[in-house]
């Protein structure tokens, strides 16, 4: 070999073309990549969304099963009537609430002078009209998100729990069927004040037969993942609660 | 041999069994832990390795007189880093369920030593078509293992091979569940496999002597 591939001269130079046929081999691959992704991040929401109101492929009784993606954009439409967007007292239609962004969302809202943006989606299921918010908080390892279907007086008929890396067998098991199907038929309200739901240790009801205590059995082995799931429903569905209150 | 000398098929098979990454070399035992849970995303993981390795080794073996060797691991890095993004985003287009499943661990891929190992010591000295024999041998001798794990943990920690359940229902009793089988929880956890890696080795090594250690 003619060149002297010792040379610093050489050095920066193999390097630098090195990071230019990189760099450009990968923007070629994001972007060409990109819608494809963006929409299955749709499809994901969408799916989620979907799953909290009780629509599902599930077959038998520990199935998490979406919707499936080629069908889901019109099975979206068909029960998701209404998408608004609220913003401090003013309310707007808005057809793509479901693709704001809750994290960027709670960032923003960090600056006083910011009015948080909150998404809810109303669906008509079986003749009932429901409200899906979407919540997300803190587990122990990293983030935990989810949406919750909901009546007008604020008694969940469903939830969807997701999470970034829980404990898998512990923590990670809130995104379990049931976990999840114990948060049926308990309201976020008591009387008229709002009270949250909490994920209780020991509340000696593991099948959630008393759905009037505002309490889910807990996971075992799952404490802290837990709260934050108390937590995430407690702060997130409160900032809906004016909403609620002007339906009536 | 008609395609591959004797040599060269040599490059393919002793990876697979008598110099396998991970029972004979106890390489890339992390992730072979993490994801063997279910077959599916251990087979999406070994086909994402032979990729990963088998090209990255013809790129590194292409450019083995040009490359600095004061900066030849960056460069290697630089390379796996490159294909393993590539990985992660052709996945994220096109099998979205599995990317979120396989997580962080196909980002992780960066790390596995054997990727690197073959780099350092196979590409940088030799051929492109030798090193990209090498690299699909190596990295299927990975993935042969993370197959046979992912196998025994998913039939005996769920009851089910690719989601189908095969011994029946667990919940509705029925199948081998119906005369009193329970499946074993155990097997769903990252130490389990650990152990069954354990048993291959042992399987391996009393089938051939050779392969034991003398310390």
């Amino acid at each position: 070999m003619a060149i002297n591939t010792e040379k610093n001269s050489y050095t920066i130079l193999f390097s630098v073309i090195m990071v230019v046929v990189v760099g450009s081999i990968l923007a070629g691959f994001a972007n060409g990549l990109k819608p494809k992704i963006k929409a299955n991040e749709r499809f994901e929401k969408q799916q989620n969304i979907l799953y909290a109101l009780g629509v599902n492929e599930n077959e038998g009784p520990n199935d998490v099963a979406f919707v499936p993606t080629d069908r889901v954009e019109q099975e979206f439409e068909k029960y998701i009537t209404a998408q608004y967007v609220i913003q401090g007292d003013e309310i707007t239609e808005n057809d793509e609430a479901y693709l704001i962004d809750i994290k960027k969302e709670e960032n923003k809202a960090k600056d006083p002078d910011y009015t948080r943006r909150l998404p809810i989606f109303v669906a008509e299921k079986d003749g009932k009209t429901l409200y899906v918010v979407p919540v997300r908080g803190k587990g122990l390892w990293d983030a935990i998100w989810g949406f919750v279907a909901m009546d007008a007086s604020m008694t969940i008929t469903g939830v969807y729990f997701d999470h970034k890396g829980e404990t898998p067998g512990l923590g990670a098991e809130i995104k379990q069927r049931y976990f999840m199907d114990d948060f049926t038929g308990e309201s976020f309200l008591t009387g008229e004040a709002f009270e949250g739901i909490v994920v209780a240790k020991g509340n000696n009801d593991p099948k959630n037969q008393d759905t009037t205590d505002n309490e889910v059995d807990a996971l075992a082995g799952a404490t802290i993942t837990g709260d934050g799931v108390t937590a995430m429903l407690k702060k997130d569905v409160r900032m809906y609660v004016p909403y609620f209150k002007s339906l009536k | 041999m008609g395609l591959l000398s004797k040599k060269e098929s040599k490059l393919i098979l002793d990876p697979l069994a008598d110099n396998n990454p991970i029972t004979i070399q106890v390489l890339g035992i992390c992730s072979a832990l993490a994801i063997t849970a279910q077959l599916k995303p251990s087979i999406v993981m070994a086909i994402s390795v032979v990729f990963v390795l088998g090209v990255g080794n013809v790129v590194i073996s292409l450019m083995r007189n040009v490359i600095p060797s004061k900066i030849r691991i960056i460069v290697q890095l630089i390379v796996v880093a490159t294909l393993v993004i590539i990985v992660d985003q052709v996945l994220k287009a096109f099998a979205y369920e599995l990317s979120k499943e396989l997580s962080v661990f196909i980002g992780l891929i960066i790390t596995n030593c054997i990727i690197m190992g073959r780099f350092e010591a196979f590409a940088l000295g030799n051929g492109p078509w030798r090193s990209f024999l090498d690299g699909i041998g190596n990295a299927a001798g990975y993935g042969v293992i993370l197959i046979i794990v992912g196998f025994f943990r998913e039939l005996l920690g769920s009851g089910t091979l690719f989601g189908f359940k095969v011994l029946g229902d667990s919940v509705e009793k029925t199948g081998l569940y119906a005369i009193g089988y329970e499946n074993n929880g155990f097997m769903v956890l990252p130490p389990m496999a650990l152990i069954v890696v354990g048993i291959i080795i042992w399987v391996q090594r009393s089938k051939n002597r050779e392969l034991i250690e003398e310390h």
